[in-house]
């Protein structure tokens, strides 16, 4: 029966990415679906986060710390996203990619070069204060109960952020920015916060992936945004009919959905180098299926 | 009392499509005055309105109100004293929030959108006051989306939406033109009930002459970027439809139309 617990192993693995990188999801969430901004930061937001908790955990600081270091961190690349948009007049899509490209650089120049962070270092997920609580129970555990309680408590508080004032008002701006205007606030001034918040969950997500892995790599952050885009539209295409799954829901079942589909493709012997292939294929089917249902909706 | 002083625009100034709208246009409308402006598409009337609204530049000249300049003022700071509605019903409203979302925010504009709650339980019995006026049943919809409602009932609560705090002007731009005969009706007598209650300055663009003659205590009716005709007061209340329609014909033979 060991096939069983390799097979159970692997599930518990998948999981466990599919909640890290809902994170990231949150992030893609906020941008794409709430502000209507397609914002490519995220592909340098994430691993900018990634490389500063290598660095960060490599020179013995507190493990816990990185994360609201990350958050910071990846927030200002948001910020910089934002004021080329919002003060400089560039393009939406534009502004991102200046800001992805010049991360790609700073993200080098941050880790040096490819990072790993040796065994004996303490993560989130060896630390003294986790063993205390978990400590009973083996790594893939731990790792599943942390990312779980991470991808929940975001959750939770990304809701409640946008039941507030700011975050109804950050809502308008994506619906009709137009009335964002005319009640007498400044509709720029709030697409930055998106961004802020959008890629301060990037870096987080590239944080709790560098703990998981021990490891920084520049190229990590290829192919985010598709992800990212990929789970908003699979988790808002599946629970649109159901009202009372939240979007932020949606989003991690959909993270978690994509993460288990690339591991059975994996899994079922698809050649590592076609991985980003296939990923193209399932984002175009994704596209198409969504937009059909959409046509679907305004025929009816 | 707002001013408009001398103003000029020129839109694509340099190039083939150049065209020259207005050169030194100037109006004044004293508060509490309601005014309808007519004339014909590209006449200017919605340039008008974007020039005080802070919606498109101008080249020279001056928008004042109460004596002040507000030139440099950017289009969502003044509009802090201006409440407006669009001829497309979308406009006024955000379609994926709720009608209470969407009353909230409106009931909030002038203050800080912080972290507190967006919604205030204590001022829901308000809204569904405010909005059982318009005899629409909209009191009874206010946890549907707003997108799902019709254009009159959206255009209706947009009217309501822009009066809920306190402004001194009220810009409405073609705001019954995408509605059916009813509804645009419901939506000019409530537009007339709030511009009296709340003694608010009003300007209507409109192509309905029977509205422009009907409400309001002033008439422009413009051309190319001129006032052609004006009546306030004793002559406005004394003005017919076919009066206007007149001038209208007119002024369109002219131009070879």
């Amino acid at each position: 029966m060991i096939w069983m617990s390799v097979f159970f192993d692997l599930a518990i693995g998948t999981l466990t990415q599919g909640l890290i990188y809902a994170l990231l999801s949150y992030g893609v969430y906020i941008t794409y679906k709430i502000l209507d901004f397609p914002d490519l930061t995220v592909d340098g937001s994430f691993p900018l986060g990634a490389a500063v908790t290598a660095v960060l955990l490599t020179h013995g600081f507190d493990p816990y710390l990185t994360l609201p270091v990350a958050l910071a961190i990846g927030a200002t690349a948001g910020l910089i996203t934002g004021l080329i948009h919002v003060k400089l007049g560039v393009r939406d899509l534009l502004a991102g990619i200046v800001t992805m490209t010049a991360l790609f650089s700073i993200n080098l120049q941050i880790a040096g070069s490819n990072l790993i962070v040796e065994r004996a270092v303490d993560t989130i997920f060896t630390a003294r204060p986790t063993m205390a609580v978990i400590g009973a129970l083996p790594l893939i555990y731990r790792k599943l109960i942390i990312s779980l309680v991470m991808a929940v408590v975001f959750k939770l508080l990304l809701d409640s952020y946008l039941k507030t004032k700011n975050g109804l008002l950050l809502r308008a701006v994506g619906d009709n920015s137009l009335l964002v205007t005319t009640l007498a606030e400044d509709k720029g001034r709030l697409k930055i916060i998106g961004l802020v918040i959008s890629n301060a969950l990037a870096a987080l997500a590239g944080a709790v992936v560098c703990h998981e892995q021990r490891s920084f790599s520049s190229t990590m952050g290829t192919g985010q945004v598709v992800f990212g885009l990929a789970t908003v539209i699979i988790g808002i295409t599946l629970f649109k009919k159901l009202g009372f799954v939240k979007g932020t829901t949606a989003v991690m079942i959909g993270s978690i959905l994509y993460k288990a589909s690339i591991q059975a493709a994996i899994s079922l012997g698809l050649p590592a180098n076609l991985l980003k292939f296939v990923t193209a294929a399932l984002f175009l089917m994704i596209l198409v299926v969504g937009s059909r249902q959409k046509g679907g909706l305004k025929d009816a | 009392m707002l001013e408009l002083i001398n103003i000029s625009k020129t839109y694509n100034p340099g190039t083939v499509n150049e065209m020259c709208l207005f050169e030194g246009f100037n109006l004044d409308v004293p508060d509490g005055e309601f005014v309808s402006i007519v004339g014909s598409n590209g006449s200017g009337k919605t340039s008008l309105l974007n020039i005080i609204c802070g919606s498109i530049p101008i080249d020279t000249g001056d928008v004042r109100i109460g004596g002040n300049s507000i030139k440099k003022l950017k289009d969502f700071q003044r509009y802090r004293r201006i409440g407006r509605v669009y001829q497309n019903p979308a406009m006024g409203t955000s379609p994926d929030l709720t009608l209470l979302e969407n009353m909230s925010l409106a009931d909030n504009k002038g203050r800080t959108f912080g972290l507190s709650a967006g919604i205030n339980r204590s001022r829901v019995a308000f809204y569904r006051e405010q909005l059982a006026i318009l005899g629409l049943g909209l009191e009874d919809k206010l946890h549907e989306k707003v997108g799902s409602l019709s254009g009159g009932q959206r255009q209706a609560a947009a009217m309501v939406m822009s009066t809920l705090t306190p402004v001194d002007f009220l810009i409405l731009d073609e705001h019954t033109a995408a509605l059916d005969p009813k509804a645009a009706e419901t939506v000019m007598e409530l537009t007339d009930r709030i511009v009296k209650e709340k003694k608010l300055t009003a300007m209507m663009v409109t192509h309905n002459l029977r509205y422009a003659v009907e409400y309001g205590n002033r008439l422009i009716m413009m051309d190319k970027g001129r006032i052609v005709l004006e009546k306030s007061g004793a002559e406005k209340a004394d003005l017919k439809v076919d009066d206007v329609l007149k001038v209208f014909t007119d002024i369109s033979i002219e131009c070879g139309n």
